[in-house]
């Protein structure tokens, strides 16, 4: 396999193209809304028609708009039918010819739409994730094929750095130097990783991508293991997304037959591997070393850094782990150059960032937007705001790592700075929101409890502070705490964000902080007067002047 | 083996390369809070008492693990320092059920210790009070789930000094424990040599031999202090 | 001079910390002397009055006779002293807590192991229901100052009140708190 034969399989491709296609979606959302059905219904009624010549049904990733599936898209024509059910398949083919259907239109023309931006997801709804060959035709593997044969390991490094690509596994840090590190270290195994554990309540854009393009991931990881010298991948993704599995498993086979994984990949001088790990579902095992401690069969509870990964990871060589995102944004960085990429979003966030929009809003589902873009044009103008006409109180990002923006604030700009500022952060790209209805010390409670259910329970402030944290939530909510509580949990927020071990306990707090600084009314409204006057210096450890005269 | 000069607490200290900060500490006769850390064994970061302040690092970094660095000013007794310490005390009483007055460990506990030293008079959490079994099932040694404060000291001596890798944790959070085996009693262990080292490597009265009643417990570090010398310094301790 | 007005109650406690308390011998003659001991359960009063100066308070909060009268006393005192590890820290009076509810522990007593006419009594206002949980003191009220043991030792009494008489402050340090 090389360019030439790229090619022509992506000639081949165009070339049997049927006029009319009718894409359905087969990624999680709508599968799990009988998509499945759906699709084989249309294939049959598409078959009777006598159409089979001129119409394809082909099977899609996610077309953003989840929360109307099972969603079927007609090319040319462009219409998006929504909410499609299997009876429907007739008349939708009898529509293509000029007949009548009563099946819902989706508008897109809706800024839901319109304001979209695809990189990660320019494939995702467009090509069929289960074949190779849709991929290459979607310029796939080109990338890969540059970076080998015209691209020294640094260069694509230095494109990299350019872009200002950062990691949207949460934390931001820029991938170009990630890479850098890694490939400057002097070892004869290096690994790269792609962290697939996606565990942020709500979120579920890598799976997005793993079921609707997984060649995409697989070839940014390729060009990354080229740059950094590493001969082996693993992707590690939770159990929960069996179809992701199955779909990259596929993807692999299929890279694999066609020289694009393996040795000798495009018949350069280089070899790389990928293998799948399924973690069990813990969401500490998306933190890097505990991730790693999990591959290698340990218990996946996360060490100390330093050593980091770069230095010393899995096996105890040089690793690299990005994100699925991150990864998936390199093919076109490599493809369409850095300045190109580095021309989208703000100063410092470049690209785009995917999310999935969830809670208590109109338009649910996927969204990809340049970074930059504020959250009041993603929550007013694309989710189309509340439903039921209620209002918008707050958005939050980031997860239980994240913190909640209030409606007050809604023209912050999404990028990594903005929304730390805000005491909240970009996070892997969960964005719920929230109405008038919500109860904020709820809210922060409901993150608490998931934070203290995923602890791994080795170090005190995380294992042992989160479980108090929640019971002085608790407590405040059965309105049995006084403002002596709230001081405590005021302390003991700051006792766990400086002192856990890793970024679960480091961030747990977070939704607490966020929750007080915008909502401490909805706090204080809670407490209760303390009984008796305390006629000392109450609780604190300090020495007192004496009370009793 | 190159050297290193630091301060700690505004004291000249020098150290050999690849020492951690609690070493050097140590080494000048600086008192860090531990309480995960066992000589001998690989540390594990966990307990979060050795943190200390770096001057130009933002994060708290924990000496057990930290490598000394040339210039590298630590602080080791801050206000702030000195509340979390407290705190992380009060957490680990809170968190399971410690009754000193009829501890087989009252009055030689290291945790009892740590909290007299820390000033920590009382707890301002909630207790938990959870429900903990004891295993007495060992012919010579018992396991007092109320009192285990998690260090993972007994796993790692149990695996890297004894080499029978009886003892681990199971569960996470809250609801982590020490188990034997594969969860069983720890007296139906076919793998556990009953070499007692788990037992002087605890620092709490969790870990204790039987047939000790309250303040009874005595530990016997030199067994382990001996082959860890051995091992590591190819020296025998007379 | 002006006695300070001194209290010592027990609450769910073993009367262990009071023992400790007249262990202090002859200083309680000098301390008779600094205080006036407006109630104790050595003293012959029925109701806490108001504005004590100092109360130590022996033993947990276990049932709903302590639960009433240890907001009446934080009420009335100005310093509040959590005196022992039970009141402090709930200690061996909370050691029914990990079984969640009192009936396991009535039904044990007074039930399982009893010879003759096994009954759990039951006589609103002579015996008073048991709390389900056993709290430390602070987990009720605020508490000023501590003073763990078990008992604590009669010395560490001492060291605490003189202080507090000579208005030194009311927190003790060092091997003064440690418990057990
Ligand atoms: C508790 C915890 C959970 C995490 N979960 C994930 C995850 O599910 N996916 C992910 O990509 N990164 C996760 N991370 C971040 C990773 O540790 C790591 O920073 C990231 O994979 C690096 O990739 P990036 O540089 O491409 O963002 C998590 C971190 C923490 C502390
Ligand atoms: S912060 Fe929480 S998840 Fe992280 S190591 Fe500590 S206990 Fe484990
Ligand atoms: S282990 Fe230590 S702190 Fe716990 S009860 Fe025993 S003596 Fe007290
Ligand atoms: S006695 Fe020895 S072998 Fe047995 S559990 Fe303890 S350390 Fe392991
Ligand atoms: S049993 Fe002892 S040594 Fe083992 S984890 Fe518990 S406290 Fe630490
Ligand atoms: S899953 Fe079908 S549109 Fe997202
Ligand atoms: S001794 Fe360093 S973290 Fe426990």
């Amino acid at each position: 396999m090389d360019l030439a034969d790229l090619l022509e399989i992506k000639e081949k491709e165009l070339r049997t193209r049927k006029p009319i296609r009718l894409r359905c979606c087969l990624a999680a959302g709508c599968m799990s809304s009988n998509g499945q059905a759906v699709k084989d219904s249309l294939d049959k009624a598409v078959q009777e028609a006598g159409l089979a010549d001129e119409v394809e049904v082909r099977g899609v990733g996610c077309m953003r708009l989840c929360c109307e599936g099972p969603l079927v898209a007609v090319d040319p024509a462009g219409i998006l039918y929504q909410k499609v059910a299997p009876e429907d398949a007739a008349s939708i083919v009898a529509a293509l010819k000029g007949g009548e259907t009563q099946v819902s239109r989706g508008d897109l023309n809706h800024p839901f739409f319109t304001k979209q931006m695809s990189i990660v997801l320019e494939n995702s709804g467009e090509i069929d994730p289960e074949r190779i060959e849709s991929y290459i035709a979607a310029d796939g593997y080109q990338a890969l094929n540059d970076a080998l044969v015209e691209m020294e390991p640094k260069e694509v490094i230095d494109a990299i750095l350019k872009s200002g690509l950062r990691g949207r596994g949460g934390a931001g840090y820029p991938t170009g130097l990630k890479w850098a590190t890694v490939a400057k270290m002097q070892s004869p195994k290096k690994y790269v990783i792609c962290n697939a554990d996606e565990g942020d309540p709500g979120a579920f854009m890598d799976r997005s991508v793993l079921e609707s393009d997984p060649h995409r991931l697989l070839e940014g990881m390729a060009i990354a293991a080229y740059a950094v010298g590493a001969d082996q991948g693993f992707i590690y993704v939770r159990a929960e997304y069996p179809l992701a599995i199955s779909r990259l498993q596929t993807a692999i086979k299929q890279a694999k037959q066609h020289g694009l994984l393996g040795s000798g990949v495009l018949e350069a001088a280089f070899t790389f591997n990928v293998e799948i790990r399924i973690g069990a579902g813990a969401f500490v095992c998306g933190e890097e070393t505990a991730l790693m401690a999990s591959i290698e069969g340990e218990r996946g509870t996360p060490r100390p850094r330093p050593p980091f990964p770069a230095e010393r990871g899995l096996y105890a060589s040089p690793t690299l782990i990005n994100n699925v995102e991150t990864f998936a944004n390199v093919p076109s960085i490599v493809r369409k150059g850095a300045e190109w990429f580095a021309g989208i979003g703000t100063e410092k966030s470049k690209g785009t960032k995917v999310f999935a929009l969830a809670g208590k809003i109109t338009n649910t589902g996927l969204i990809e937007v340049p970074m930059g873009t504020s959250l009041r044009t993603i929550v007013e103008e694309m989710g189309a705001g509340a439903p039921d006409g209620n209002q918008v109180k707050a958005v939050q990002t980031g997860g239980p790592s994240g913190g909640c923006v209030p409606a007050s604030e809604l023209d912050t700009p999404v990028d990594y700075e903005s929304l730390q500022q805000l005491g909240s952060i970009m996070g892997s790209g969960g964005m719920i929101v929230m109405d008038q209805t919500t109860n904020m010390v709820d809210v922060a409670r409901f993150f608490m409890d998931f934070c203290m259910d995923e602890s791994c329970g080795k170090c005190i402030p995380c294992r042992a502070g989160t479980v108090q944290l929640h019971a002085l939530l608790d407590r405040i909510l059965r309105r049995q705490a006084t403002a002596r509580d709230l001081g405590l949990l005021e302390e003991l927020c700051d006792l766990v964000k400086h002192t856990s071990l890793c970024g679960l306990g480091q961030t747990a707090p977070n939704p607490v902080l966020s929750t007080l600084r915008f909502f401490r009314n909805e706090y204080l409204e809670l407490l209760q007067p303390e009984i008796g006057a305390p006629a000392g210096p109450g609780n604190a450890p300090k020495p007192d002047a004496n009370p009793t005269r | 083996m190159p050297v290193r000069t630091l301060t700690i607490d505004g004291k000249p200290v020098s150290a050999v390369e690849g020492q951690t900060v609690l070493d050097a500490a140590q080494d000048a006769g600086i008192t860090i809070p531990t309480l995960c850390h066992l000589d001998g064994v690989s540390d594990v970061g966990a307990c979060r008492l050795c943190l200390v302040e770096v001057t130009g690092v933002s994060r708290l970094l924990p000496a057990c693990v930290t490598k000394v660095t040339e210039g590298m000013e630590v602080r080791t007794e801050s206000e702030r320092l000195k509340r979390y310490r407290r705190m992380i005390l009060e957490l680990l009483f809170a968190e399971r059920n410690h009754v000193c007055a009829v501890c087989v460990s009252n009055g030689r506990c290291e945790l009892q210790n740590l909290a007299v030293a820390q000033g920590m008079d009382h707890v301002r959490f909630a207790y938990r009070f959870p429900p903990y079994e004891v295993d007495i099932t060992h012919r010579m040694f018992g396991m007092d789930h109320n009192r285990c404060v998690l260090c993972s000291r007994c796993v790692r001596v149990c695996w890297f000094i004894e080499g029978a890798a009886t003892k681990n944790v199971a569960g996470r959070g809250a609801g982590a424990r020490i188990i034997t085996d594969l969860s069983q009693p720890w007296g139906k262990s076919e793998t556990c040599t009953s070499c007692g080292k788990c037992v002087q490597a605890c620092p709490t009265g969790a870990k204790f031999h039987k047939g000790s009643t309250v303040a009874e417990m005595e530990r016997d570090r030199s067994r382990l202090e001996f082959i860890v010398t051995a091992r590591e310094k190819k020296q025998w301790i007379v | 001079m002006d006695r300070l007005t001194f209290a010592t109650v027990w609450l769910g406690g073993c009367s262990g910390c009071h023992m400790s308390f007249l262990d202090l011998d002859e200083w309680l003659v000098d301390l008779a002397d600094m205080v006036e001991v407006v109630y104790s359960p050595i003293v012959d009063r029925k109701e806490y009055p108001e504005n004590v100066a100092v109360c130590l308070i022996e033993g947990a909060v276990a049932n709903e006779d302590n639960l009433e009268q240890v907001k009446l006393i934080r009420a009335r005192t100005r310093l509040l002293v959590s005196f022992g590890d039970c009141a402090v820290t709930g200690n061996v009076t909370a050691m029914r807590n990990p079984l969640r509810t009192a009936e396991p522990v009535l039904q044990r007593a007074y039930l399982d192991t009893a010879n003759l006419r096994p009954r759990i009594p039951q006589a609103r206002g002579i015996v008073p229901p048991l709390l389900d949980q056993v709290l430390p003191v602070h987990e009720v009220v605020p508490v000023d100052s501590f003073l763990p043991g078990c008992p604590p030792p009669a010395d560490r009494i001492r060291t605490l009140l003189q202080d507090v008489i000579a208005g030194k402050g009311s927190l003790l340090s060092g091997e003064n708190i440690r418990f057990g």
